[in-house]
């Protein structure tokens, strides 16, 4: 395309600070600047060069879920506080402002659903509630999402995105890694498939539970998946991580993730690996 | 070596007194009873001076350099112990120390598996041991070792002391999350009794993946959390060196976890700390894993697997 052939901005540079705010935005990857309506359509993925941005939970379920919708379980547990933790800022406050923010109860949400006509146990991490940190709510939704999974004999579908264990419940954080593995031990041995997700984030405390033992480990496009983060091992090891390390691709290539798929063709493939593995 | 913390120089000095007066005294019995008088007011006074350590000063005292770590207690614990190695698919992780072993010493004594972190002391065997801090491998040999057990129907007795699993490229590269969430699954569904001893740091999924036991001890001075202090304080404040602020929001000590379930029992240290009475530590640590073992004796391999799932599925403070 040459320069003259490109579409011509309906507005000028200096009128996009405060008209085009929320109507026009900058891609992440290619730096070009598109309505924001032409992200949402094609599921926040770059329409010039295929970079992924964060959607939504709702954007995920109209993706992935026929007829946008689930049966949601559990919505109603909410975290405690159990070691009054405070950095300035109180616990019940920052989870108050998580919730008015997001007006999500907590990280997750798990439900059944049906993807391209298979039944389906679902959950999927709210990065946009306190970078999807994994508490004892958290936990125990993931573990009752396994649970009822093996009960009602449905496969598994959990879409992670996430920091790790939550710090502001200490060790009670820590424990949800065992408690949700052991969960998942009890769809394994009901010969129930899981199908594990790692999107932009996957790391720390879920990267080291759950998240790479799926049946298949899915990853999307340039996804960070890893224990330590980036900058935890630059500061360990004293020098710069090379270009891609601990992406998508680079699991890809070091045999931990089964595949790296793009987004829009997510649901075509996770329906895929369900219906073999039925 | 000689390492003393601020707050324990009182008693690190009478203590020395003490040793060198029963030096002068050359095992004169007329000294004797002086000497254990001295002594138990150097024990009184390390008890008082204990009882309210901040979260700080136990997270330094479970890092003392002179604290006893997983093979000392190894050596004065168990019998006949013989150290597997590797975990057949990439190379020895010396950050994880494991093998078979009969427990307790004496007639009474079975064949267990015996599997804990272990730190180095002195600078080359701690670079060996990279710092009690595993790789991919350790918990793959840890995983391996713990299907053998299973199989052959051993015991899994665990030692924790890590600040954590090693954050390297290389870790990255072999898959390390994935390792310690192995290292989870299998422990979960373990057909034989499991006790782990946190005797020195719980750093995070590092320690916890040798954690998922039927019973869960501790010893008093330790520190068993989520992430530790310092990194807590690099997330919170941006500043690493906020730690002491860190431990005392982040409570990580064992007295903490006592209280939410997360171990089943504090073992009392000698006075000042393990670090002061190796032997008397270990002494203490044995009779409380006797017990623990013998409060599982009895029970079904699917009882085992149950009480273990059971036990970390009640774990969390959650409202409905």
């Amino acid at each position: 395309m040459s320069w003259n052939e490109r579409i011509r901005p309906e507005t000028d540079a200096s009128e996009k600070r405060s008209a085009g705010k929320g109507v026009f935005r900058k891609c992440d990857g290619c730096g070009e600047t598109l309505t924001a309506e032409s992200f949402a359509r094609n599921f926040e993925v770059c329409p010039q060069c295929g970079q992924h941005h964060r959607l939504s939970a709702d954007g995920w379920r109209r993706l992935l879920l026929d007829g946008a919708t689930f049966t949601e379980w559990d919505r109603h547990l909410e975290p405690a506080d159990p070691l009054q933790f405070t950095d300035g800022r109180s616990y019940p406050e920052r989870i108050a402002a998580a919730q008015r923010n997001t007006s999500a109860q907590e990280a997750i949400e798990i439900g059944r659903a049906s993807m391209d006509g298979v039944a389906i146990a679902y959950g999927a991490f709210l990065f946009s509630f306190m970078g999807g940190s994994m508490g004892s709510v958290v936990g125990e939704k993931i573990a009752r999402l396994f649970e009822r999974a093996t009960t009602e004999r449905l496969p598994v579908v959990l879409l992670q995105a996430s920091g790790g264990a939550r710090m502001q419940e200490g060790i009670l954080s820590l424990m949800q890694m065992a408690k949700t593995v052991a969960a998942l031990g009890r769809l394994r041995d009901a010969r129930l498939a899981f199908v594990s997700v790692c999107l932009h984030p996957t790391t720390g405390g879920v990267a080291a539970s759950f998240a790479l033992l799926g049946d298949v480990n899915i990853a999307e496009p340039k996804a960070l998946v890893g224990f330590a983060g980036p900058r935890v091992i630059e500061t360990t090891i004293r020098q710069k991580l090379p270009e891609g390390f601990q992406r998508a691709e680079f699991l890809l290539e070091h045999g931990m993730i089964d595949r790296v798929v793009s987004r829009l063709q997510m649901k075509n493939e996770i329906a895929t690996v369900l219906r073999h593995l039925r | 070596m000689s390492v003393v913390l601020p707050f324990e120089q009182p008693i690190a000095e009478l203590s020395q007194r003490v040793r060198d007066l029963r030096a002068l005294a050359h095992g004169d019995a007329r000294y004797a009873a002086e000497l254990r008088r001295l002594e138990e007011k150097v024990a009184s006074l390390a008890r008082e001076l204990f009882r309210d350590l901040s979260p700080w000063q136990r997270v330094q005292l479970s890092r003392h350099p002179r604290r006893p770590f997983f093979h000392d207690y190894l050596e004065r614990i168990f019998d006949d112990f013989i150290e597997l190695h590797g975990d057949r698919t990439f190379g020895d992780d010396a950050a994880i120390v494991a093998g078979l072993a009969r427990y307790p010493r004496g007639p009474t004594g079975r064949p267990v598996m015996v599997i804990g972190h272990q730190k180095g002391r002195g600078t080359k065997e701690a670079v060996r041991r990279t710092f009690g801090m595993p790789n991919p491998e350790g918990y793959r040999k840890a995983r391996r070792l713990m299907e053998l057990a299973d199989r052959f129907g051993r015991p899994v007795i665990t030692f924790i002391d890590t600040p954590g699993a090693y954050p390297g490229l290389g870790a990255e590269e072999r898959g390390q999350s994935e390792a310690i969430g192995q290292c989870l699954l299998v422990m979960s569904k373990l057909r034989v009794p499991v006790v782990a001893c946190v005797v020195g740091e719980g750093g995070s999924g590092g320690a916890l993946a040798l954690g998922v036991a039927n019973r869960v001890l501790a010893l008093e001075h330790v520190w068993y959390s989520v992430i530790s202090p310092e990194a807590c304080a690099s997330i919170l404040w941006k500043d690493g060196s906020q730690a002491e602020k860190a431990a005392s929001v982040l409570k990580p000590t064992a007295q903490m976890a006592l209280e939410l379930g997360v171990i089943d029992q504090i073992v009392e240290e000698p006075p000042g700390g393990a670090h002061q009475d190796w032997d008397a530590a270990a002494r203490r640590l044995d009779s409380a894993l006797r017990e623990a073992l013998a409060s599982l004796e009895g029970l079904t391999e699917e009882e085992l697997v149950d009480d273990r799932y059971r036990r970390f599925r009640s774990l969390g403070a959650v409202r409905a």
